[in-house]
């Protein structure tokens, strides 16, 4: 499929070279435009426009209210299995890693199901690790069947699934994808991704566009920023989006900016995004794709989420727990990631009302 | 001032206001109140009947018609079943509908609304199609029982303005059921430009919404519409290129200068 042909066309860039001829007049005119060119995007990713934040912040805000209000819609993640086949160098869930292995029975997801309701969450993202086996496509549809009695909008993040099998559970009642490609260099995912059927690049990298072939109605796509210099996997994710949106004009396509953060592994030849830069990015995306909604997740420290409200992001997590239930708090599992903002729903709702915006439960129902 | 009917409904207010992009609901009765609207309009999938202070519905009062609108549809038909789900959610039988295929200019498509329009039109609903002002789309939207027509000014949530004035004031001369000029309308002087051309009504978010103080542009906006109308109605003299009081190529038919 498509993407690939347009990463090729950007596979010999040097962007040493090109971030060397940027200038100052080269940024302040970027931020006039009304459209940028992914080359326009690539400069405001440059190390010369970070020191141009507040600039770009500005112009970021106020395309942001123009586009989504001041609104911010909330969701929680509910992980249903940490069985998986993959050996990841950066994830908790290796199958290499000696973690107690649990899936949790169609009565436990109903359990969790129900302790996430009653915190007033109607979207929910259900998850797993990649194993066919233990939690095949069938299992996500029985889990989808329960989950409709208790939210609005449920949305998947599992292994990449083929056209056929989306639609199958959208007809269940899923109505929104997240997958990540985690890196798009081709060469740093082979070298992280040292077994299973992950080591599929491009299987992986296509799955969004299968599920929009599908009428998928929402598609989340994101890098695992600092698998790789994160400058680049920025500029390709935002090309990822831009192709997508193109494509496929009615699916509400998004973006994640999820970055590494400490977990069980010994992973460490890493490229470590900082506050700064994770802001460069998500405001050069704003400016770049004024239209497309950003995510940040729990990964990110409570105060530091709170900051970002205003600069561009449009969904965030709340209430979470990255263990295989942990909602119903029958177990204290293991989690996939470490949590930085371990606020309740009801906080992270005040944090949000007192930067002036409207914390968002209910934005599309099954129809 | 004149009353407007809709659906058989008269309405002494012109101007329809949203609920979306609020920092919070809370504002909402201020807003209805100090800008005079009976009718305000709220997407379907946001209302949150289970939420308390996430209930839109909690923040309008009962003698207000709600419109509620099936933003989020991308066909015909999932406008329709929105419609449907609205009326199921006591929501009563107004709807405007809103079908948008394009998520990066969020423009309506014009085809499947006039789709929806006939079917929804035939099971009792008061419909008011959101569209881009095509005279032969609302042509078509009136044919299948619309009871008024809302093309858009500009692109949602621009504030530019009435771009598409020539346009707009087409669809004014020709078509009977009211047109309503919906989105694009930046501020009050824009929306006195509507209703001075002869809209029968304006619906107004994003500009009151995203203002410093929603409650007064709330206001700027009532005055404003009831300001274009009382013009229209008034029938604004005619623009002429020179000063009244010279005739330099006439003025000696009556003596002057001989």
């Amino acid at each position: 499929m498509g993407f690939y042909n347009e990463l090729l066309t950007f596979k010999e860039i040097d962007y040493e070279g090109f971030f060397k001829k940027i200038e100052e007049k080269d940024i302040l005119r970027i931020l006039q435009q009304n459209k940028l060119s992914p080359l326009d995007y690539l400069a405001l990713l440059s190390p010369k426009a970070s020191s141009y934040l507040e600039e770009m912040a500005q112009r970021a805000h106020q395309l942001s209210v123009q586009h989504f209000g001041k609104s911010i819609l909330l969701y929680t993640p509910m992980y249903l299995s940490n069985h998986c086949v993959n050996r990841c160098a950066y994830c908790s869930f290796n199958v290499d890693h000696d973690i107690k292995r649990e899936k949790l029975s169609l009565a436990e997801i109903e359990e969790e199901a129900k302790a996430i309701a009653a915190t007033g969450l109607k979207h929910i993202l259900i998850l797993t690790g990649e194993s066919r086996k233990e939690t095949p496509v069938s299992y996500i549809l029985e889990a989808t069947k329960v989950l409709t009695k208790y939210f609005d909008s449920i949305s998947i993040e599992i292994y990449p699934l083929e056209t056929e099998e989306y639609k199958a559970l959208m007809e269940a009642g899923v109505d929104g994808l997240t997958i990540y490609q985690e890196v798009y260099d081709e060469e740093v995912y082979k070298k992280v991704h040292l077994a299973g059927p992950k080591k599929n690049y491009h299987f992986r990298l296509d799955a969004p566009e299968r599920a929009c072939e599908a009428k998928m109605r929402s598609v989340n796509i994101g890098a695992l920023l600092g698998l790789n210099s994160w400058r680049e996997e920025a500029f390709m994710t935002g090309l990822h989006v831009s192709y997508l949106q193109n494509k496929f004009m009615d699916v509400e396509v998004s973006v994640s900016l999820p970055r590494m953060r400490p977990h069980i592994g010994v992973f460490k030849d890493l490229d470590f995004v900082d506050d700064r830069s994770l802001v460069q990015v998500m405001l050069a995306l704003r400016i770049f794709l004024p239209y497309v909604g950003i995510t940040i997740s729990t990964r990110e420290r409570q105060s530091y989420r709170d900051h970002l409200i205003p600069l561009g992001v449009t969904k965030m997590s709340a209430g979470v727990t990255t263990a295989v239930g942990g909602h119903s708090g029958k177990d204290e599992g293991i989690n996939q990631f470490e949590i930085g903002d371990t606020r309740s729903v009801e906080e992270i709702k005040e944090a949000i009302l007192a930067k002036g915006y409207q914390p968002i439960f209910k934005n599309w129902m099954q129809i | 001032m004149d009353e407007l009917i809709i659906g058989g409904t008269s309405l002494k207010s012109r101007l329809l206001i949203g609920t979306g992009k609020y920092a919070s609901n809370k504002m909402m009765p201020k807003v209805i109140e100090s800008c005079g609207t009976q009718v305000v309009t709220m997407a379907v999938r946001r209302v949150d009947l289970e939420g308390k202070e996430e209930n839109i519905l909690e923040y309008i009062p009962k003698d207000i018609i709600l419109l509620p609108n099936t933003s989020g549809a991308r066909n015909a038909d999932e406008a329709i079943r929105i419609a449907r789900l609205a009326r199921a959610m006591g929501c009563g039988n107004w709807i405007k509908i809103e079908v948008i295929s394009d998520n990066k200019y969020l423009l309506p498509d014009n085809f499947e609304t006039i789709k929806a329009t006939e079917v929804l039109a035939k099971e009792g609903f008061i419909v008011l199609p959101y569209m881009n002002p095509d005279l032969m789309a609302a042509k078509a939207m009136e044919a299948a029982g619309a009871a008024a027509v809302m093309p858009l000014g500009a692109p949602i949530g621009t504030n530019r303005g009435l771009r598409t004035k020539e346009m707009v004031q087409i669809l004014i001369d020709e078509i009977k059921v009211p047109i309503i000029v919906d989105a694009g309308i930046g501020k009050p002087s824009q929306a006195v430009e509507a209703m001075e051309m002869g809209a029968a009504a304006v619906l107004v978010n994003t500009a009151i919404a995203s203002s410093d103080n929603p409650i007064d542009m709330a206001k700027a906006f009532g005055l404003a519409v009831e300001a274009g109308r009382l013009a229209y109605l008034s029938k604004v003299g005619p623009e002429r290129k020179l000063a009244n009081a010279s005739s330099p190529l006439t003025g000696f038919l009556s003596g002057v200068g001989e």
